[in-house]
Parts: C-alpha cells; sequence; structure tokens
C-alpha cells in the first residue's frame, strides 16, 4: 500500500469491504443511479426475495430513455414506454427513494443531473445500469455501468463484487486548434487505440489539454470511455471541480464542505505513480473529427476522405469496413464534406449540457445562416435545468429563430427509444455517443460530431468543417 | 440462476467483429419490465426483414443452426450498452455458451450472471472452432465446465479454456451473488460506520 499511488489506486483502496482469496473484491458503492429501463426487473428481484434498498439515501432515480420530448402534457402516448416509466415511479414510492419524476424542473438524463445536484461528488464510487455512468469520472468519482443484475446487488448490498481492473493513462499533450473541442479530444482517442483498446482497464485522462477543459468537457472525454472498451474514465479533480460543485443542492455544505474539499485534494495521482500501459496524444494534431462507419473508432477529419478497404491488410476489418459502408451508403474516397445529411441531432449525455448549447448557439449565430432546408435538427437539453438556463441566456432563440426545434430533456435521438428516431436510410449528424447500425432507428446512418459540427451541419445541409462559418 | 456444468448441442457461426448490444438486441426491445421473452429479439435487424420475415442467410434462421446452443464470434463481442437484455434475450433463444477472441466487460460480467459462459480463447482457436461450426453438417460440440475443456464434433484434441474461478464456482453452483454477499453484512457494516467517521459528508445528503 505504500508507494505513489494513482488517483484510481486511492478511490479502490478507499471502498474495499472485504477480499477473497482469489482477490476478487467486494467494493462499497456511495452513489447509485436508477433509470426505468435496467432497473424494473432488479426491483422485482427484491420483492421476490423480500428485500429493501440498503440506502434509499445514496440512490437517486429520474426517467430519461422513455420519456417524450415533446409536449408533456399528455403524458407517454407509446404504452410500454409509460408502463416502465409509470414502474419506476411505484418502485421509488414503494422502496422509498428520491425520484426527479417528468414534470421535475430538474429531470434530465440521468448522467446530466448526477453532477448538477452534487450528486456526484469525487473520491467516490458511482454506479448505474448504464454504460456512460463513465462520464461522472470527470469529477475523480470511479463510475462505471453495470446489467439489471448488478443494480438489483447494489440495492440490495450497496456493494458490488469486482475484481480490480487495470490501469492506463492518456495524456492529451499540446493545445487544441481553433475549432477543436472534447469531442474531437475523445473521438481521436477512440480512433487511436480503438474501441477495445480501453478493455479491462480503467483510463485516467490528464495532460494540459484536459486541465485545460471545463467540466463539461471533461465529461464528454469521461462520457465515451466506454466507446473505447473502458468502464470507467477519470480526470484527477481540481480547483474547477470545486468550483464547479460548491453549492450544488446535494453537496456537502459549511464544515463539511471544508472537510470534503481537504480530502479530494488529497485524490490526484501520486508523482511517480506506476501505471499499467500510458498512452500520449498530440491534440494540435487533433482537427474537427467526424465517424464514417459504425463503430466510434472509424473517424477521420471532417476534411479528410471516406477509407477504402481495399487498402486495408486484415481480412476481417476490411470486411467489416465493406459492412460498414454498405450500410452506411457512402462509397470510398468521398470527401467527408460532401456527404448530404437529412437530421441533426445535439443532444445525449455527451453533449447536452450548457456548454454544448452554447457552442452550437454560437456557430448559429455567428454564421447568420438557418437550417438549410429539407433538414429536421433537434435540440435536446440534457435536463430540465439546462433548458432553463439556456432560455434565460437566450439560445431557446437563436435555435429557434433559425429553424431548429427545440425540445424537452431526456436522451431522445441517441438511442431512439421514444419517438425520435431516424427512418431506414435517413442520415445524422449527431452529438450522440454511439453510431452503431439501428441505434438512432432501424436503418439509420450516424455520423458522431460535436455540437460545433452538428450546428455547421445543420446550417450546410451536409457534413461541414464548422472552421469555415467561423472564419 | 440456473447452473452451468455441461453444455451439448449445436453450436453456430457468426464471423462479425465489434458485435455491440444495439445488435444483440435492439432498444425498442427495452421496454419490457420483465426478462423472459425476449428470444424473438435477438440479432432482430440481422435475422429478420422489413417485412417480419425470416432473412434465410442469417445463420440462426438456417438448420441446424436454428438449434444452436453455443455461438462462436469475433472479438469485442457485446461492445456498448450495459444493457442485461443482451444475455437474457441470448439465453431465451437457447444459447448459454458464447466462444470469441474477446468481450467488452460489461457484456461479459452479465453472462455470467445469468447463467451463460462466456468463453475467451486465441483468435486461431476460435477461427479453427469456427470453421468446424461451419463445416460440421451436425457441429456438436460439448462445454465442460467442470473440466473447463470444449470437445469437438471432429473428435480432434479437446480445446482448454481458462475462466475465473470465483465466477466457475459460482456458475458449477448456480449461486445467487446477492446471497452470498448478505453473508458478509458485517464487513459492510463495519465498512459503513468507519466511513461514515472519515468521510461525514457522504452521509448527510442534503435535498
Amino acid at each position: 500500500m505504500s508507494g505513489p499511488r494513482t488517483l484510481f489506486d486511492k478511490i479502490w483502496d478507499s471502498h474495499v469491504v472485504d477480499v477473497q482469496e482469489d482477490g476478487t473484491c467486494l467494493l462499497y458503492i456511495d452513489r447509485h443511479l436508477v433509470h426505468e429501463v435496467t432497473s424494473p426487473q432488479a426491483f422485482e428481484g427484491l420483492r421476490q426475495a423480500g428485500r429493501r434498498v440498503r440506502r434509499p439515501d445514496a440512490t437517486l432515480a429520474v426517467p430519461d430513455h422513455n420519456v417524450p420530448t415533446t409536449d408533456r402534457a399528455r403524458g407517454i402516448p407509446d404504452e410500454t414506454s409509460r408502463i416502465q416509466v409509470e414502474t419506476l415511479r411505484r418502485n421509488c414510492a414503494e422502496f422509498g427513494i428520491t425520484l426527479f419524476d417528468m414534470d421535475d424542473p430538474r429531470q434530465g438524463i440521468v448522467h446530466v443531473i448526477g453532477p448538477e445536484e452534487g450528486f456526484t461528488l469525487p473520491g467516490t464510487t458511482i454506479v448505474c445500469g448504464d454504460s456512460h455512468t463513465s462520464t461522472h469520472g470527470a469529477f475523480g468519482a470511479l463510475a462505471f455501468g453495470i446489467g439489471t443484475s448488478e443494480v438489483e446487488h447494489v440495492l440490495a448490498t450497496q456493494t458490488l463484487l469486482q475484481k480490480r481492473p487495470r490501469t492506463m493513462r492518456i495524456r492529451v499533450e499540446g493545445e487544441l486548434g481553433f475549432g477543436v473541442t472534447a469531442k474531437d479530444v475523445i473521438l481521436g482517442i477512440i480512433g487511436r487505440i480503438g474501441t477495445a483498446g480501453g478493455t479491462g482497464h480503467v483510463i485516467e485522462y490528464a495532460g494540459p489539454v484536459i486541465e485545460a477543459l471545463s467540466m463539461e468537457g471533461r465529461m464528454t472525454v469521461c462520457n465515451m470511455s466506454i466507446e473505447a472498451g473502458a468502464r470507467a474514465g477519470l480526470v484527477a479533480p481540481d480547483e474547477k471541480t470545486f468550483a464547479y460543485l460548491r453549492g450544488r443542492p446535494m453537496a456537502p455544505k459549511g464544515l463539511a464542505w471544508e472537510q470534503a474539499v481537504a480530502y479530494w485534494r488529497t485524490l490526484p495521482s501520486d508523482p511517480g505513480a506506476r501505471y499499467d500501459r500510458e498512452v500520449a496524444i498530440d491534440a494540435s494534431e487533433l482537427e474537427p473529427l467526424v465517424t464514417w462507419g459504425t463503430s466510434p473508432q472509424d473517424v477521420v477529419p471532417v476534411t479528410g476522405r471516406v477509407p477504402d478497404p481495399a487498402r486495408e491488410r486484415d481480412e476481417k476489418r476490411r470486411a467489416a469496413m465493406e459492412r460498414a459502408l454498405a450500410y452506411m451508403g457512402l462509397e470510398p474516397g468521398t470527401p467527408m464534406e460532401e456527404i448530404r445529411i437529412d437530421t441533426v441531432f445535439i443532444g445525449s449525455c455527451t453533449n447536452a449540457r450548457i456548454e454544448d448549447l452554447r457552442l452550437a448557439a454560437e456557430v448559429v449565430r455567428r454564421s447568420g445562416r438557418r437550417v438549410a432546408s429539407g433538414v429536421r435538427a433537434l435540440v435536446v437539453p440534457g435536463s430540465g435545468l439546462v433548458k432553463r438556463q439556456a432560455e434565460e441566456e437566450g439560445l431557446d432563440r437563436v435555435f429557434r429563430e433559425a429553424g431548429f426545434e427545440w425540445r424537452e430533456p431526456g436522451c431522445s435521438m441517441c438511442l431512439a427509444m421514444n419517438n425520435d428516431r431516424l427512418a431506414p436510410g435517413e442520415r445524422c449528424a449527431s452529438t450522440s455517443n454511439r453510431n452503431f447500425e439501428g441505434r438512432q432507428g432501424k436503418g439509420g446512418r450516424t455520423h458522431l460530431v460535436s455540437p460545433a459540427m452538428a450546428a455547421a451541419a445543420a446550417l450546410t445541409g451536409r457534413l461541414t468543417d464548422v472552421r469555415k462559418l467561423l472564419a | 440462476m440456473q447452473p452451468f456444468r455441461k453444455l451439448t448441442g449445436i453450436a453456430a457461426p457468426l464471423p462479425l467483429v465489434n458485435v455491440d448490444t444495439d445488435q444483440i438486441i435492439p432498444a425498442k426491445w427495452l421496454k419490457t419490465i420483465r426478462r423472459t421473452g425476449l428470444g424473438r429479439g435477438l440479432f432482430e435487424s440481422l435475422r429478420f426483414r422489413e417485412d417480419g420475415s425470416e432473412n434465410p442467410d442469417f445463420v440462426l434462421n438456417r438448420e441446424p443452426y436454428r438449434r444452436a446452443v453455443i455461438l462462436i464470434t469475433g472479438e469485442n463481442f457485446g461492445c456498448g450498452s450495459s444493457r442485461e437484455h443482451a444475455p437474457w434475450a441470448l439465453l431465451d433463444f437457447g444459447i448459454r455458451c458464447v466462444i470469441a477472441p474477446s468481450f467488452a466487460d460489461i457484456f461479459h460480467n452479465n453472462c455470467f450472471k445469468n447463467g451463460i459462459l462466456p468463453i475467451v480463447l486465441p483468435q486461431e482457436t476460435v477461427d479453427a472452432l469456427m470453421e468446424e461450426a461451419e463445416q460440421t453438417a451436425e457441429p456438436v460440440f460439448t462445454v465442460d465446465l467442470e473440466t473447463q475443456t470444449i470437445h469437438r464434433p471432429s473428435g480432434n484434441a479437446p480445446v482448454r479454456f481458462e475462466v475465473d474461478p470465483f465466477k466457475r464456482h459460482c456458475l458449477l453452483a448456480g449461486l445467487d451473488d446477492i446471497g452470498l454477499t448478505l453473508q458478509r453484512l458485517a464487513k459492510i457494516e463495519a465498512f459503513e460506520t468507519r466511513q461514515r467517521l472519515e468521510q461525514p459528508w457522504l452521509w448527510q445528503r442534503a435535498g
């Protein structure tokens, strides 16, 4: 236990309840976020076994995946979605869990509201039945997604059985160029290490570029750790972290705040701490990126072209590329900027925070353009509070006047569980996190981009280098 | 949980890499509040055509693979979402073992919680088993968790596999994790008492 330790080591070590002979740890979980899709079977399991929720005070629930983003006065028209949300409501009442229901101004995407409420705190362990729980790692919390059986395990015991993962540090050196954002940093990282590059690891993001990012930007980076195969991403807490959390409703207050901050300052990795793997990225080489295929690792600069599978030597990869291009309806060699889009989605737990909306609105404002004709453009704020703040800043007017739709908060078209979805063959520039086949609707074609790039695509009707609109 | 000891049956080859959980079970199937009945949604967009009819080219729509209990596939299987609906759908279809060069972490974990055995083998070994599954008329394999071996229809030497000893133990016995953990309740309580003292702010949630 002596010797220099990483941020990860410190959090892990301070949460081990028990170690089995084979090294499997019983890990204590400080915070548990719950949503309607992955929890019903877990609560049902508790009921069948006559078990209670061990820490209702450490559990927070919100419906987000299924909720409509249009007028909610009529409830949820889709019956199966409605039953799922009603089931969450009933389960929270029965087990004494705080719920931000659909009509609560604090309702929103689970990974947006955790930080927003100060429920997410440095040095804690946080889980949720959702792979993008990695988002909370931006605060120096060990946060990872779990399946429904594990949701039930945490509800019942406030612990999880886990093997200690390996550690990886990704240092992002240099400086971000004009028009290059946190989203491009993480897409660049995934393009470099691949969607299985982080498997079995917890990634700590470090270096001057990460330090310079806002909390929102760090959340975007940590959010897509899972797309790099890692279950969790981490950023060392610093003054920005504390400033973000101070005064949040569920954050500690008064003396407790002082005690907490003193502890949080001890969390950053010690000099000389060892990682199982180290990767360095030079951010000055990054350009605004866009995906061309059906895996988040399929990235190219927006100034580039659709790659040619014929140049890929590995047979399996070549077959996967050919399959992806057929699905995407793209020809090798096509300049990315010539690809026309039908829909733009600005939203999701990756990019629906206030800073993301400000950035997209800024592109709209500075270009002076309107949404290109024939393009459907959705802006879905990450939470009710983000929506309210954006409206106070007049961002909703910027979007509306330019022809964007301004919606209610939720996961929306990121995974198309509500009515926001792509039709077969429809092509979308999306600020979400997954371009898998059928992710945004059966047959839908997704290009992952930053909020600035999504706004640019909406305005021109094709994938566009946002730097040209800002010049 | 149903114990997993020895499994004998047809193995289906699925030579795709990075099969994500959206492909294993699309999001529209996630609206259920039950664990059962998801077999129809398994690989839905690959298995069924627009009009709902079966795609005759997809492996699980062909004999003998319709009866598959084992799936042999490519690297990074189960990447993406944490949805446990993916193993539930496999189970509901009848698949209780998946063999691949690598798995995504959460999916890998979720399998063990549902009596499904995910087996990691080197790429060359997976390729060889895949070929056997493709080219044998009735490719019946036996996966023996007790001896950690896969017996092949060709009669070639059995393949040995590694598995986490604790997870193996739980699968063999069909153990309920929660029951096991609650036997260590005293240790959890001791941890909580200590944390209350050392990090009191975690126990004073406002709001």
